[in-house]
C-alpha cells in the first residue's frame, strides 16, 4: 500500500456561520502532484490551512502521513509556502539566511548551514543570502519563501500560489524543480494556482474546488470531462488543454 | 554648576541601585520591545501600565502588597490581549485599548473607594528610579536573567513567531507557548518597570530603543543587541545627567532615546544600503 500523505474526511470550515469549505474528502498518496484550482473565494487557501491545522474545521478530520493531525508532530516532513506575505513588515530586520534558518528543523540543526545554502542554491538566490528581506523585490522575496519551504527537504510540499509575482523564466525553472523533486525524490505536492493550463502540464492530478469538490482526477480526465466547458466556457478545451 | 566626579557619583548607594536596576529594566524592555514592535503591539506597555494602575489601586484599597496583586492581574490581561486578537479577530491596537480602558476603569473605581489618588498610588504610577530598594534590584536581575535565558533557548521560535506566526506553527513551533511566555515576561516587566521607573519610561523603553535599532540593524539578532545597547546607555546617561543637572531622570532618558532615534534616522538616510 502506498503511503497516504494527506487524507481529508468530510472537512467543513465555516467563517461566521458561512461555509468556506463544505464536506471535502480526498486523499493524496506519495509522489502525487495535485493542482488545487478554483475561482476566487472558492476556499482553496482555507482548505490548505485546515489541512495544516492553521484553521480549526467546523467538522471533519485530517490525517498527515497516516497520523491524525492532532497527533502529528513531524513537521520537518512538511514544507509550506503561504499565500504572499502582503502584510510583511518591510522594515523587518531579518536577512534571507535568517528567514531560512528559522525554518530548519531542530533535529537537523547540525547541518543547518549546508541545508540553507542548498535551498538558496536550488532557487538560485545564493548571492542575496546576506540581504535584508525587506530590501528585496516582490519576486525575490517569493523565491526566498519558496526556498524556506524546501529547506528541510520535505516529503510533502504545500504551496499556496507560489508563482505569484515571479517572472516567467523563474516560474519555468521553479516548475522544473518541482517536477524533479516529485519524480526523482517522490515528494508529494499540492499547489494552489489560478493558472489551470500551466499546472496541467506538471501535475498528475487536478482538484477543482468551489467550496466543495467539483472535480478530482487526472488532468486528461478533466480535459475530457463535461466540467471543462461548463467551468471555463466552450473554447476552454482548446485554450487550457491544447498544451497538454 | 559643580560637576561631581565619577567617584562621588558612584559612592551613593541609591545611584548604584538605580544604575543596576535601570540597566536591567532597560535590557528587558528593549529585548521585549523588538518583538512587540515588530508584531505591531508597541502600545502593549501603555495598555498594561493602565491595568497596573487599576490593580495597584485595588491592592492599596485592600491593603495588600501591590506587586503580589498586580503581577497576576496584569499577566492575565497580557494573555487576554493575545486571546482577543486570536479568538475575537480584532486588531492588536483595539485589543490593547479594551484591556487598557478596563484597567483605567478599575483604577478609578478603587481610587474613589479609597478617597482619591493617594501618595502610594501616585508613586506607583510614576516610579522613582532614585529610590529603588535592594529587593527591587534583585527582582530586576532575576527577571532579566529569565528573559535572557528564554531568548537564548527559544531564539528560533521567537524569531519565527514574530516574522510569520502561521509558518512558525507549520514548522512545529508551539506558538501558543511562546506567545504566552512573551506575554507573561512582558506583564512582569511592565509591573516592575512601572514601580521602578514609572509609566512614561516603561512605554518609551519598549518602543524607542527597538525603533532606533531597526534603522541600523542588518539582522534580527543585531536589532536585539543594538536596542539593548541603546536602552542601557540611555538609562545610565539619564541617571548621570539627572544627577549632575538635578532634573527628572525619566524625562531625560526619554530625550536621550529620542536623540539616538534621530541620529539613527539621519545615519540611515545618508548611508547607502548594500
Amino acid at each position: 500500500m502506498p503511503l497516504e500523505v494527506i487524507r481529508a474526511s468530510d472537512l467543513s470550515v465555516t467563517y461566521n456561520s458561512v461555509a468556506a469549505v463544505k464536506d471535502v474528502s480526498f486523499s493524496l498518496i506519495r509522489a502525487d502532484f495535485v493542482g488545487l484550482v478554483g475561482p476566487n473565494g472558492s476556499g482553496k487557501s482555507t482548505l490548505i490551512k485546515a489541512i495544516l491545522g492553521l484553521i480549526k474545521p467546523f467538522r471533519g478530520e485530517v490525517f498527515l502521513f497516516e497520523k491524525k493531525l492532532e497527533l502529528f508532530h513531524e513537521w520537518h516532513r512538511v514544507g509550506y509556502l503561504p499565500q504572499r506575505l502582503t502584510m510583511m513588515n518591510p522594515n523587518f530586520p531579518c536577512t534571507v539566511r535568517e528567514v531560512l534558518s528559522m525554518a530548519v528543523s531542530p533535529i537537523a540543526s547540525k547541518n543547518k548551514t549546508a541545508m540553507i545554502e542548498q535551498a538558496l542554491e536550488q532557487l538560485d538566490i545564493g548571492d542575496i543570502g546576506h540581504k535584508l528581506i525587506g530590501d528585496l523585490s516582490g519576486g525575490q522575496q517569493q523565491r526566498v519563501f519558496i526556498a524556506r519551504a524546501l529547506v528541510n527537504n520535505p516529503e510533502l510540499l504545500v504551496l499556496d500560489e507560489p508563482t505569484a509575482a515571479i517572472d516567467p523564466e523563474t516560474r519555468d525553472a521553479f516548475y522544473k524543480l518541482l517536477r524533479e523533486l516529485n519524480i526523482n525524490r517522490g515528494v508529494t505536492i499540492i499547489l494552489v494556482t489560478h493558472d489551470t493550463g500551466t499546472i496541467g502540464e506538471h501535475a498528475n492530478k487536478l482538484l477543482y474546488l468551489d467550496k466543495e469538490i467539483i472535480f478530482y482526477g487526472s488532468f486528461e480526465e478533466f480535459c475530457k470531462s463535461e466540467y471543462m466547458s461548463s467551468l471555463f466556457g466552450p473554447a476552454s478545451q482548446h485554450i487550457i488543454c491544447h498544451k497538454h | 554648576m559643580d560637576i561631581p566626579l565619577l567617584g562621588d557619583f558612584l559612592s551613593y548607594g541609591f545611584i548604584k541601585r538605580a544604575i543596576l536596576a535601570g540597566s536591567m529594566i532597560g535590557l528587558l524592555c528593549s529585548m521585549l520591545g523588538v518583538v512587540l514592535v515588530l508584531r505591531r503591539l508597541s502600545l502593549i506597555g501603555d495598555g498594561l501600565a493602565h491595568v497596573t494602575f487599576g490593580s495597584a489601586a485595588a491592592a492599596l484599597f485592600l491593603r495588600a502588597d501591590t506587586l503580589a496583586v498586580s503581577i497576576p492581574i496584569v499577566t492575565l490581561c497580557s494573555i487576554s490581549i493575545l486571546k482577543l486578537i486570536k479568538h475575537a479577530g480584532i486588531y492588536g491596537d483595539a485589543a490593547i485599548g479594551i484591556v487598557s480602558s478596563a484597567g483605567i476603569a478599575l483604577g478609578v473605581l478603587f481610587a474613589s473607594f479609597g478617597g482619591g489618588l493617594n501618595v502610594d498610588l501616585f508613586s506607583f504610577l510614576f516610579g522613582s528610579i532614585l529610590a529603588i530598594s535592594v529587593e527591587e534590584v534583585y527582582l530586576s536581575f532575576i527577571i532579566a536573567f529569565m528573559a535572557i535565558m528564554f531568548f537564548f533557548v527559544y531564539y528560533r521560535e521567537i524569531l519565527s513567531v514574530t516574522f510569520d506566526a502561521d509558518f512558525a506553527k507549520v514548522s512545529g513551533v508551539n506558538t501558543g507557548l511562546v506567545n504566552n511566555i512573551i506575554a507573561v515576561i512582558t506583564a512582569v516587566t511592565v509591573v516592575l518597570a512601572m514601580k521602578i521607573v514609572g509609566i512614561m519610561l516603561t512605554s518609551s523603553l519598549l518602543i524607542l530603543p527597538p525603533v532606533t535599532a531597526f534603522q541600523l540593524a542588518r539582522s534580527f539578532k543585531g536589532a536585539i543587541i543594538i536596542a539593548t545597547l541603546v536602552s542601557v546607555v540611555s538609562v545610565n546617561a539619564g541617571i548621570a545627567l539627572s544627577f549632575i543637572m538635578n532634573i527628572p531622570t525619566g524625562a531625560l532618558t526619554v530625550f536621550i532615546n529620542l536623540v539616538f532615534f534621530g541620529c539613527a534616522i539621519l545615519y540611515k538616510k545618508n548611508m547607502p544600503r548594500h
